[in-house]
């Protein structure tokens, strides 16, 4: 069973994979949405793409005023 | 459809739709590849009432407000057609706002009661501000078993099978309040009418018409006017069937097109233009054999719908097209901000008309709409009936401030009588976008007299709201402005936000001070960034209360700085 902080490390990972930033720009508190200047759509396209990496199925309704790694990272960490 | 002139209110004629078509189906409520919901007229009805009944014996009574903060989903409709039963006033608000700016909005309406999904109370309930939560009743949708539930009550629940009373409500009462904007500055709740809703549903679908077996796919949110009218009211009262996805992810709208055959939907600007480089993309990678008929069957479709669209003729022409939007899609309908004429003539020449038209909140949904006769991308339409349109201070060019007049202009904004004045002026509805109105009736909009830009996505940014953002940059004062009010641009696309800097005396803009502008810049949401800065070497005039004048002050920058004095961020 991963830790909330493994999740959390690899949701960072694969955000600054994603949209091609350096991963130490990226901390747990960080407002995806600002910092990587994403928009709705773009967040869906890593969500789907979160779901793949953890075999899991992620409700959009679930991430509604979700937009920091931390909560993310606890809301999928729930789900595994 | 129904005559809706025998109706007085929005409860009055759901009413009478749910008797009307009891076994057509109304909604349908997708997640993915599977069902959640999918309910008759009937079903709805049986659904709805016991939530009215367990709201009436709450107190929900005549002019209580009840807040919904949904997403797209069969409870939302099932909400408001409950709160309309009881003579409540729906207040729509938007999913998609910070916690904050929606325990702003909720306060500002004064609503009584709310109904939330409990993901989104789950995030209202961490926010600083949730201790100062003034309703007295909040049901909760979708809680999970033994959550918790901060007060609220469960919807599954709550709901009373006793016979509730219908509450009639007249035309010139308030149905909704909706907001349009406001979310940092000045809340603006538009308060619409049962009659403005009415006489915006049948000039609506005089000319893009609902009728049993039409599927709508609800994606635009329901709390934006033009969902709340074309993807629920509209079809509705004419036996049509409302399609809620649980998922916006890209792939499942597509295999939602076909799967249930859809044949109205709205998107914002922004996701057309997606749709568009997604299209192009495909046919570039078309072998050269098949590209060629593409262009060669488009070229022909352009050339015999010139006059008038021919959907039998465009589908027998680009048949694999047409069927990867489920083959009976009658028009793709857009509005909340200006698109592109380029993307408009790229679907209809594929044979998929895209219904532009222009509206504003205040105005219920639309004033205009292009009504494919012929089909114009350059334009945003002719006035829908019963809409007036006056051009005031028409320049050489004809181009002047669009004024509307018509029985859907809200009654007014909650609690700003003086905006409300400002806004509607001897019954004309004054926009603040500018216009012409050519010989063929068909309104062209040309940019914004007023300080405000509205984004691809439909939002609309308002200056003064995302100037606290700046308010630990190191200089004597600053002022956002839109760029196209400061320097008239006769342009709706590539609208941009300005920061004016005023130093301090002798103060010398450091590479410091730009960081911290860019810094405060990119705490901002990608849509609300400025996008860049101007120094500016004169005292802002201001008011005896010290606030800018914001007008003045734009009116001397016109005058001493060019557009390309910016300096991009």
């Amino acid at each position: 069973m991963k830790t909330l902080d493994k999740t959390t490390d690899e949701i960072l990972q694969l955000a600054a994979k994603h949209f091609d930033v350096a991963p130490d720009k990226l901390c747990p508190d960080d407002d995806f949405f600002k910092k990587l200047g994403i928009n709705s759509l773009q967040a869906l396209d890593l969500l789907t793409r979160l779901e793949q990496h953890f075999h899991i199925e992620l409700p959009d309704y679930e991430l509604q005023g979700v937009s920091d790694f931390r909560t993310l990272a606890e809301r999928i960490h729930a789900r595994l | 459809m129904l005559d809706l002139d025998k109706y007085s209110s929005l409860g009055e004629a759901l009413s009478a739709a749910l008797d009307r078509w009891p076994d057509e189906t109304c909604l349908i409520e997708a997640d993915r590849d599977r069902e959640n919901a999918r309910l008759t007229y009937r079903q709805f009805k049986q659904a709805a009432l016991p939530l009215a009944s367990a709201l009436q014996r709450a107190g929900l009574a005549e002019g209580t407000r009840v807040a919904v903060l949904m997403t797209n989903q069969s409870k939302w409709l099932i909400a408001a057609y409950a709160i309309f039963f009881c003579g409540g006033i729906l207040v729509p608000l938007d999913y998609k706002l910070s916690a904050d700016e929606q325990l702003k909005l909720l306060a500002h309406s004064r609503a009584e009661f709310l109904i939330i999904e409990y993901p989104i109370w789950r995030s209202i309930t961490k926010s600083p501000a949730f201790g100062s939560i003034a309703t007295r009743l909040v049901l909760v949708t979708e809680a999970p078993a033994g959550a918790e539930l901060w007060g609220a009550q469960r919807w599954e629940d709550f709901l009373d099978v006793r016979e509730p009373q219908f509450v009639p409500r007249r035309r010139e009462d308030a149905a909704c309040i909706v907001y349009s904007s406001g979310t940092g500055g000045r809340p603006k709740g538009c308060v619409l009418t049962h009659g403005n809703y009415l006489e915006q549903c049948k000039a609506l679908t005089t000319w893009y018409p609902f009728w049993p077996g039409v599927r709508y796919l609800s994606i635009l949110p329901t709390n934006h006017a033009i969902d709340f009218m074309v993807g629920f009211i509209g079809p509705f009262v004419c036996g049509a069937c409302v399609v809620h996805l649980r998922t916006l992810r890209p792939e499942f709208v597509r295999e939602a097109f076909v799967r249930y055959r859809i044949t109205y939907v709205t998107l914002v600007p922004a996701i057309i233009k997606n749709l568009e480089r997604g299209l192009r993309d495909k046919f570039d990678a078309l072998s050269s054999w098949k590209r060629s008929m593409l262009h060669a069957m488009t070229a022909v479709n352009k050339r015999l719908t010139r006059k008038r669209a021919n959907r039998k003729l465009s589908r027998m022409l680009l048949p694999a097209v047409h069927k990867a939007f489920g083959g009976e899609l009658l028009a793709l309908i857009t509005g909340g901000a200006f698109i592109e004429p380029a993307t408009l003539q790229f679907f209809y020449d594929l044979g998929i008309p895209v219904a532009n038209g222009y509206g504003l909140t205040e105005a219920c949904t639309v004033l205009t709409v292009n009504d494919l006769k012929p089909f114009r991308a350059n334009t945003v339409g002719k006035p829908l009936p019963g809409v007036q349109l006056r051009i005031l201070n028409p320049d050489p060019e004809g181009i002047g401030e669009v004024a509307a007049r018509s029985d859907t202009i809200m009654s007014k904004y909650l609690d700003e009588p003086e905006m409300t004045a400002e806004t509607i002026v001897d019954g004309w509805l004054i926009t603040g976008d500018l216009g012409r109105i050519d010989a063929n009736g068909h309104l062209q909009l040309f940019g914004r007299k007023k300080n405000m830009i509205v984004t691809e996505e439909g939002k609309n940014i308002y200056p003064e709201d995302i100037e606290s953002a700046f308010d630990r940059v190191p200089v004597k004062e600053f002022c956002v402005f839109a760029a196209n009010y400061l320097w008239p641009a006769h342009s709706m696309v590539g609208e941009q936000l300005v920061v004016v800097l005023r130093l301090n005396q002798g103060q010398p803009l450091t590479d410091e001070i730009v960081e911290k502008l860019s810094e405060c810049n990119r705490r901002l949401v990608n849509y609300k960034r400025v996008h860049g800065y101007l120094v500016w070497d004169r005292d802002f005039p201001r008011t005896a209360s010290m606030k800018i004048k914001r007008g003045e002050l734009a009116e001397q920058i016109r005058a001493g700085a060019r557009r390309d004095s910016v300096t991009p961020l």
